[in-house]
């Protein structure tokens, strides 16, 4: 499994623990699970970006 | 004769009360539980495979389990695996997860283990405020 496999992984199945737990509505679960997927996703790429730049 | 009514009425608050932490309890023993025996069959379903497979996902990666406190960090990786109620006696008793971690992926795979215990630990605690009426 690749690093970033994992990434998505760990990101699909805290978002959507996070989504039920956290709201109240089945359309805000939805909606806050997408947004905790794109934030953990966004976050690894942004930070491996960084330690990329910074290693060179 | 007065006394009856009062008895019964305290005997069935008493029995609510204790059956108010069934799903806690229930929860945090096998992921979903507490969702289901509340009725909330597709929350529960949702909850169940997305720590079933965090776990899975996490010894498939050849994750350790924590089994005893050495220093700081075993004492909150075995606080966090203990979250996974019985995954993590059944994990333990058949010998699942590696003793020491040897492959790079290990490592992200007892990450793995130790965060499905605190999704798990979420969902109970969720299940328990669905109970309680504090959610709705």
């Amino acid at each position: 499994m690749t690093h970033f496999a994992a990434v998505l992984l760990f990101a699909l199945f805290a978002s959507v623990v996070f989504g039920i737990t956290q709201r109240e509505t089945p359309r805000k679960m939805v909606r806050y699970g997408i947004y905790c997927f794109v934030l953990f996703t966004g976050a690894a790429i942004a930070l491996s970006w960084g330690m990329f730049w910074i290693g060179r | 004769m007065g006394t009856t009514p009062n008895k019964i009425a305290a005997d069935q608050k008493q029995s609510s009360q204790a059956l108010v932490y069934l799903p806690l309890i229930a929860g945090w023993l096998v992921p979903g539980a507490g969702h289901f025996l509340l009725h909330k069959w597709g929350r529960g379903a949702l909850l169940s495979a997305s720590i079933l497979g965090m776990f899975a996902t996490g010894l498939a990666m050849q994750g350790k389990l924590y089994a005893g406190a050495h220093d700081i960090l075993d004492i909150l990786g075995l606080a966090g695996d203990l979250g996974n109620g019985l995954l993590y006696v059944v994990s333990q008793v058949l010998g699942l997860g590696a003793d020491q971690v040897r492959v790079t992926t290990a490592d992200y795979g007892t990450r793995f283990i130790v965060v499905a215990g605190l999704l798990n630990v979420i969902a109970a605690v969720d299940a328990h405020n669905l109970r309680t009426g504090r959610k709705a």
